[in-house]
């Protein structure tokens, strides 16, 4: 499994990405975005960070980079897509996900651990996850508020596209959204940081739920 | 997020802040009338701020070397051994003055210089601590504002650059009072073999990487080095963190085809220059023309002592210099070629053809020293004891929801602890513990106190020392290194200086004794406001290092409370005095040898596992430290005070902040393992009580003094420093 982390400008979670997805036993290959996404590529992390230093909006920048043609293009063929925080904005402002995100409700930066509840389809980051699962998982960022309208929201339950809500009310998201993902199901977005969770050392509480997220991508 | 400052009006290049004995110095040396550009070249590089003309005979006498420092010309940061191929770096600085008026900017642009002190040794910043030092936020606006501003130009900065800001230390008290300490260290890692190991020859190229020079920070280290006068906004530099990541990641992309690497910092261009010449022996010739500035029109002496941010001076050969013009190419960093390396030993200014500065490298960067007069004053340690006082549960409440002790998640909640997937001891406790790729675990701590530094500064600097050691110890690793930053009043002032003198002997004694290498420091001077000098206030960091991942728990019921070390009636300079109101007393020394016998059995009996949580008892005593511990495990404790103590009045035993104790947590199934330990490294040692309940409950003997209910103390502990921070 080669899986690509796109690198933007002022990307800061490529190299902890890349550290999880090797830990695990898969292939990391780290893609400039100006450069081209290798052939054998079989799956894409856009990790976090502060691309464009968040000028303009965060993600709001990096989402018109060369390398999104790319990505869009992988996304139509079903190819898994995971957008970690700064890429899940990336996603939305790419429009490969619904909703945005908004500046959080308290107005700051805020670094915490919380839980997420996993619900919804299956997806090729979720494969090895039960229904119902608790994830143990810290969040980081400034503008991780989600939100979409009504009907957007009603569109997605009804296709199944809300995969994480938080047990909390974090930072004023709509519904307590923490990830989404596409009517395909391939293209997953979500704002706390797994690879942050993902190990022993690194995960206070169990960090098994947080590294099913890349293991499940062994299965695709 | 983009910041864009409108500098209400930007301040021509007017005086020259030399002293004219200054002026005769250099004017002898290069026997002719220097020109405005070698005056605006030395104004800067001979300030206080760049030169340490006041403290270099002082600081010089620090303990540097010890087998694993690694040592070189023109280093900007420290550097140790870590093994297996291994190295850390660190550096500690402030940017008092700027943040004292413009906290946002001042705070942002102080990580920044210190990050680019660690990327110049071509190694990959893991960590920022943060000092902040505020006036009564409780009750002064001012200082509650500066405090949320300060806090939220670190956490902008940092979370931007992906550096995980880990650790620090906040201290209120009202000699800063319409002032502010912003305090920043930076640790890098890295492999040995990419150390970039400064040197340069004849033919080398000088590039000028980053952002573009602008008025911004024009005589910022002249502004620096004096009393605060608070129209000199033009000063504060403008922060710009993206720009400073493209740097980084540039610098490391190319850092093999290097020879040297200097910050662009206090001083800007001029001492980056004549510093590095003349640490590497060379002559160097610039061109300012080449500059890329912000804006046209800029004179050499305004491009020389601009301190815009986020640029770096590189030296390269040929080769190297293609490489790092490459590198700026994909990163989108200006590049500027401004002068080349000779063998002159002169540094030189030209603008195109024009000669406008041309001095020697040795008199350049090296200003005259001054020696201040050094006066003891009138003793500051007066054995009046405060007034007895009848309720010690209010002292106690208000000790722990005040905004000395309150919990400081509002502020490390807004900085990005995690990235880098290597903080596995997370903050809020005693330090933290960052993986490191050989196996190994870094610990960290920053320690000062002001009030203690106050009244004895031999006594209290050592104090801030052994407490950065304590908190080392206190997940198992061992110090290493130790890096000060000497903050202090006018050294025109005797009896400042004197201060200055008894802290750096104090660092001295204990660093020797010890072993624990000095392998970086900062000094700031001229911390004055219309009030007058603030406290004495050293600052020490102290690395450590373990090979064990300690197992750390909060105490739960039935877990049983052990003291490490003596409890002293040392009063002076303590919480429970300032909370009282009273000022004199004997603030607490250190007997070095309880100091590493204590500090040795309590990070042995957390490397071996027999205690579950070791903390140190230190600002508000014994009461504070135990508190803590109930807070932090949501549980109840039952102390006996007259096990701690044999006959010192009780609220010596409460509150006394004697040096060289650690609480201790073992359960039953690891008591005897425990006293084990403590015996075998010959520590003193005593059981006080038990956890359990919902009170946190001190008595004397069978005398309740003092009870608290955890819930609602922990619940105030919790929320107090956000509800002060939103009153500004």
């Amino acid at each position: 499994m080669r899986v690509g982390i796109l690198v933007f400008p002022g990307s800061n979670c490529d190299r902890d990405v890349h550290h999880v997805i090797q830990d695990i036993g898969m292939e990391p290959v780290y893609v400039w975005h100006e450069d081209s996404i290798p052939q054998n590529t079989d799956a894409i992390i856009l990790p976090g960070g502060f691309s464009y230093g968040d000028r303009l909006r965060a993600g709001a920048i990096a989402s018109h980079s060369p390398v999104i043609k790319s990505v869009r293009k992988m996304a139509k063929e079903g190819k898994p897509i995971l957008g970690i925080c700064n890429g899940f904005q990336i996603l939305t402002e790419a429009r490969l996900l619904p909703g945005v995100l908004l500046p959080n409700d308290t107005g700051r930066f805020m670094c915490r651990w919380t839980r997420i509840i996993y619900s919804g389809r299956q997806t090729p980051f979720t494969a090895k996850m039960p229904m119902g699962s608790g994830v143990h998982i810290p969040v980081a960022n400034g503008e991780g508020r989600y939100y979409a309208d009504e009907n957007t929201i009603q569109d997605m339950e009804e296709h199944d596209q809300i995969l994480f809500r938080y047990v909390e009310d974090v930072n004023g998201s709509t519904d307590r959204i923490a990830g989404v993902c596409n009517k395909q199901g391939n293209v997953v977005g979500i704002m706390p940081h797994p690879e942050r969770a993902a190990e022993v050392e690194t995960n206070p509480y169990d960090h098994r739920m947080a590294r099913s997220i890349f293991e499940s991508l062994e299965g695709v | 997020m983009i910041i864009v400052w409108l500098v209400p009006y930007l301040s021509r290049w007017r005086v020259f802040d030399v002293l004219d004995s200054e002026i005769e110095h250099l004017a002898r040396s290069l026997q002719r009338d220097p020109t405005d550009v070698e005056l605006a070249l030395v104004s800067a590089e001979w300030s206080e701020h760049c030169s340490y003309k006041s403290s270099k005979m002082y600081i010089r006498t620090l303990p540097q070397n010890a087998p694993h420092v690694i040592t070189g010309p023109g280093l900007d940061s420290g550097v140790i051994d870590a093994g297996d191929g291994y190295i850390l770096t660190a550096h500690i600085e402030s940017h008092n003055h700027p943040s004292a008026v413009e906290p946002y900017g001042g705070a942002a642009t102080g990580v920044g210089g210190i990050i680019r002190d660690i990327v110049s040794a071509g190694t990959r910043p893991i960590a920022i601590l943060d000092g902040l030092h505020f006036g009564q936020i409780d009750s002064d606006r001012h200082a509650a504002w500066l405090l949320r501003d300060a806090v939220r130009g670190i956490a902008d900065y940092g979370n931007c650059l992906g550096i995980p800001t880990v650790s620090g230390e906040t201290i209120f008290d009202s000699s800063y009072t319409g002032y502010a300490l912003v305090d920043v260290a930076a640790i890098g890692f890295g492999k040995r073999e990419r150390l970039i190991y400064n040197t340069a020859s004849p033919g080398d190229r000088l590039l000028l990487i980053g952002g573009p020079t602008g008025y911004d920070g024009v005589g910022g280290a002249q502004f620096a080095s004096g009393a605060l006068e608070s129209e000199a906004r033009s000063a504060v530099q403008i922060p710009d963190p993206f720009t400073e990541k493209m740097v980084l990641e540039t610098i490391l992309e190319c850092r093999s085809h290097l020879k040297a690497v200097k910050d662009l910092g206090g001083g800007g261009l001029a001492c980056a220059v004549s510093e590095t010449a003349d640490a590497l022996g060379v002559g160097m010739q610039i061109d300012t023309d080449k500059v890329h500035t912000r804006k046209a029109g800029m004179t050499p002496s305004e491009i020389l002592v601009s301190e815009s941010q986020e640029r770096m001076l590189v030296v390269a050969d040929d080769t190297g210099a293609e490489v790092v013009r490459k590198s700026c190419q994909k990163f989108r960093v200006n590049c500027s070629e401004i002068g080349t390396v000779n063998d002159t030993g002169t540094v030189k200014v030209y603008s195109g053809d024009k000669l406008h500065a041309s001095i020697p490298t040795q008199v350049a960067a090296h200003a005259p020293q001054l020696r201040w007069p050094t006066i003891r004053p009138k003793s500051c340690e007066d054995y009046t004891s405060m007034p007895p006082v009848s309720d010690y549960t209010n002292v106690l409440y208000q000790m722990l929801t005040g905004p000395y002790c309150a919990s400081r998640r509002w502020i490390y909640s807004q900085y990005d602890h995690e990235v880098g997937i290597r903080t596995v001891q997370k903050p809020g406790r005693d330090s933290p513990l960052l993986r490191l790729d050989n196996g190994k675990y870094l610990a960290v701590s920053m320690d000062s106190n002001p009030r203690h530094c106050q009244i004895n500064p031999y006594r209290g600097a050592m104090g801030c020392f052994e407490e950065a050691c304590r908190n080392i110890r206190c997940v198992g690793a061992e110090p290493v290194a130790m890096l000060d930053h000497l903050q202090f009043g006018s050294p025109e002032d005797p009896n400042i200086m004197w201060a200055f003198a008894q802290s750096v002997a104090a660092l001295r004694h204990y660093a020797t004794r010890t072993r624990i290498p000095c392998i970086g420091g900062k000094v700031s001077l001229y911390n004055e406001t219309d009030n007058g000098p603030i406290k004495h206030s050293p600052v020490v960091m102290v690395l450590g290092l373990t090979d064990t991942l300690p197992r750390i728990r909060s105490p739960a019921n039935d877990d049983i409370l052990y003291v490490l070390g003596d409890v002293k009636s040392e009063m002076g300079g303590s919480l429970y005095h300032s909370i009282g109101d009273h000022t004199g007393g004997i603030c607490p020394g250190v007997d070095i040898k309880s100091s590493i016998r204590n500090g040795q059995a309590a990070s042995c009996l957390v490397r071996e596992g027999a205690a579950h949580m070791v903390h140190d008892v230190s600002l508000g005593g014994m009461a504070v430290g135990v508190s803590w511990m109930c807070i932090d495990g949501s549980v109840g404790c039952d102390v006996d005070l007259s096990m701690a103590s044999g006959h010192l009045a009780v609220q010596s035993t409460l509150f006394s902040e004697t040096h060289c104790r650690y609480a201790v947590v073992v359960s039953s199934d690891t008591e005897s393992d425990a006293r084990r330990i403590m015996e075998r490294e010959g520590a003193k040692y005593s059981k006080v009580g038990v956890f359990g309940g919902d009170t946190i409950s001190f008595a004397d003997r069978t005398d309740t003094v003092c009870c608290l209910e955890i819930d609602v103390v922990r619940k105030r502990w919790q929320e107090s420093l956000e509800e002060m921070t939103q009153r500004g």
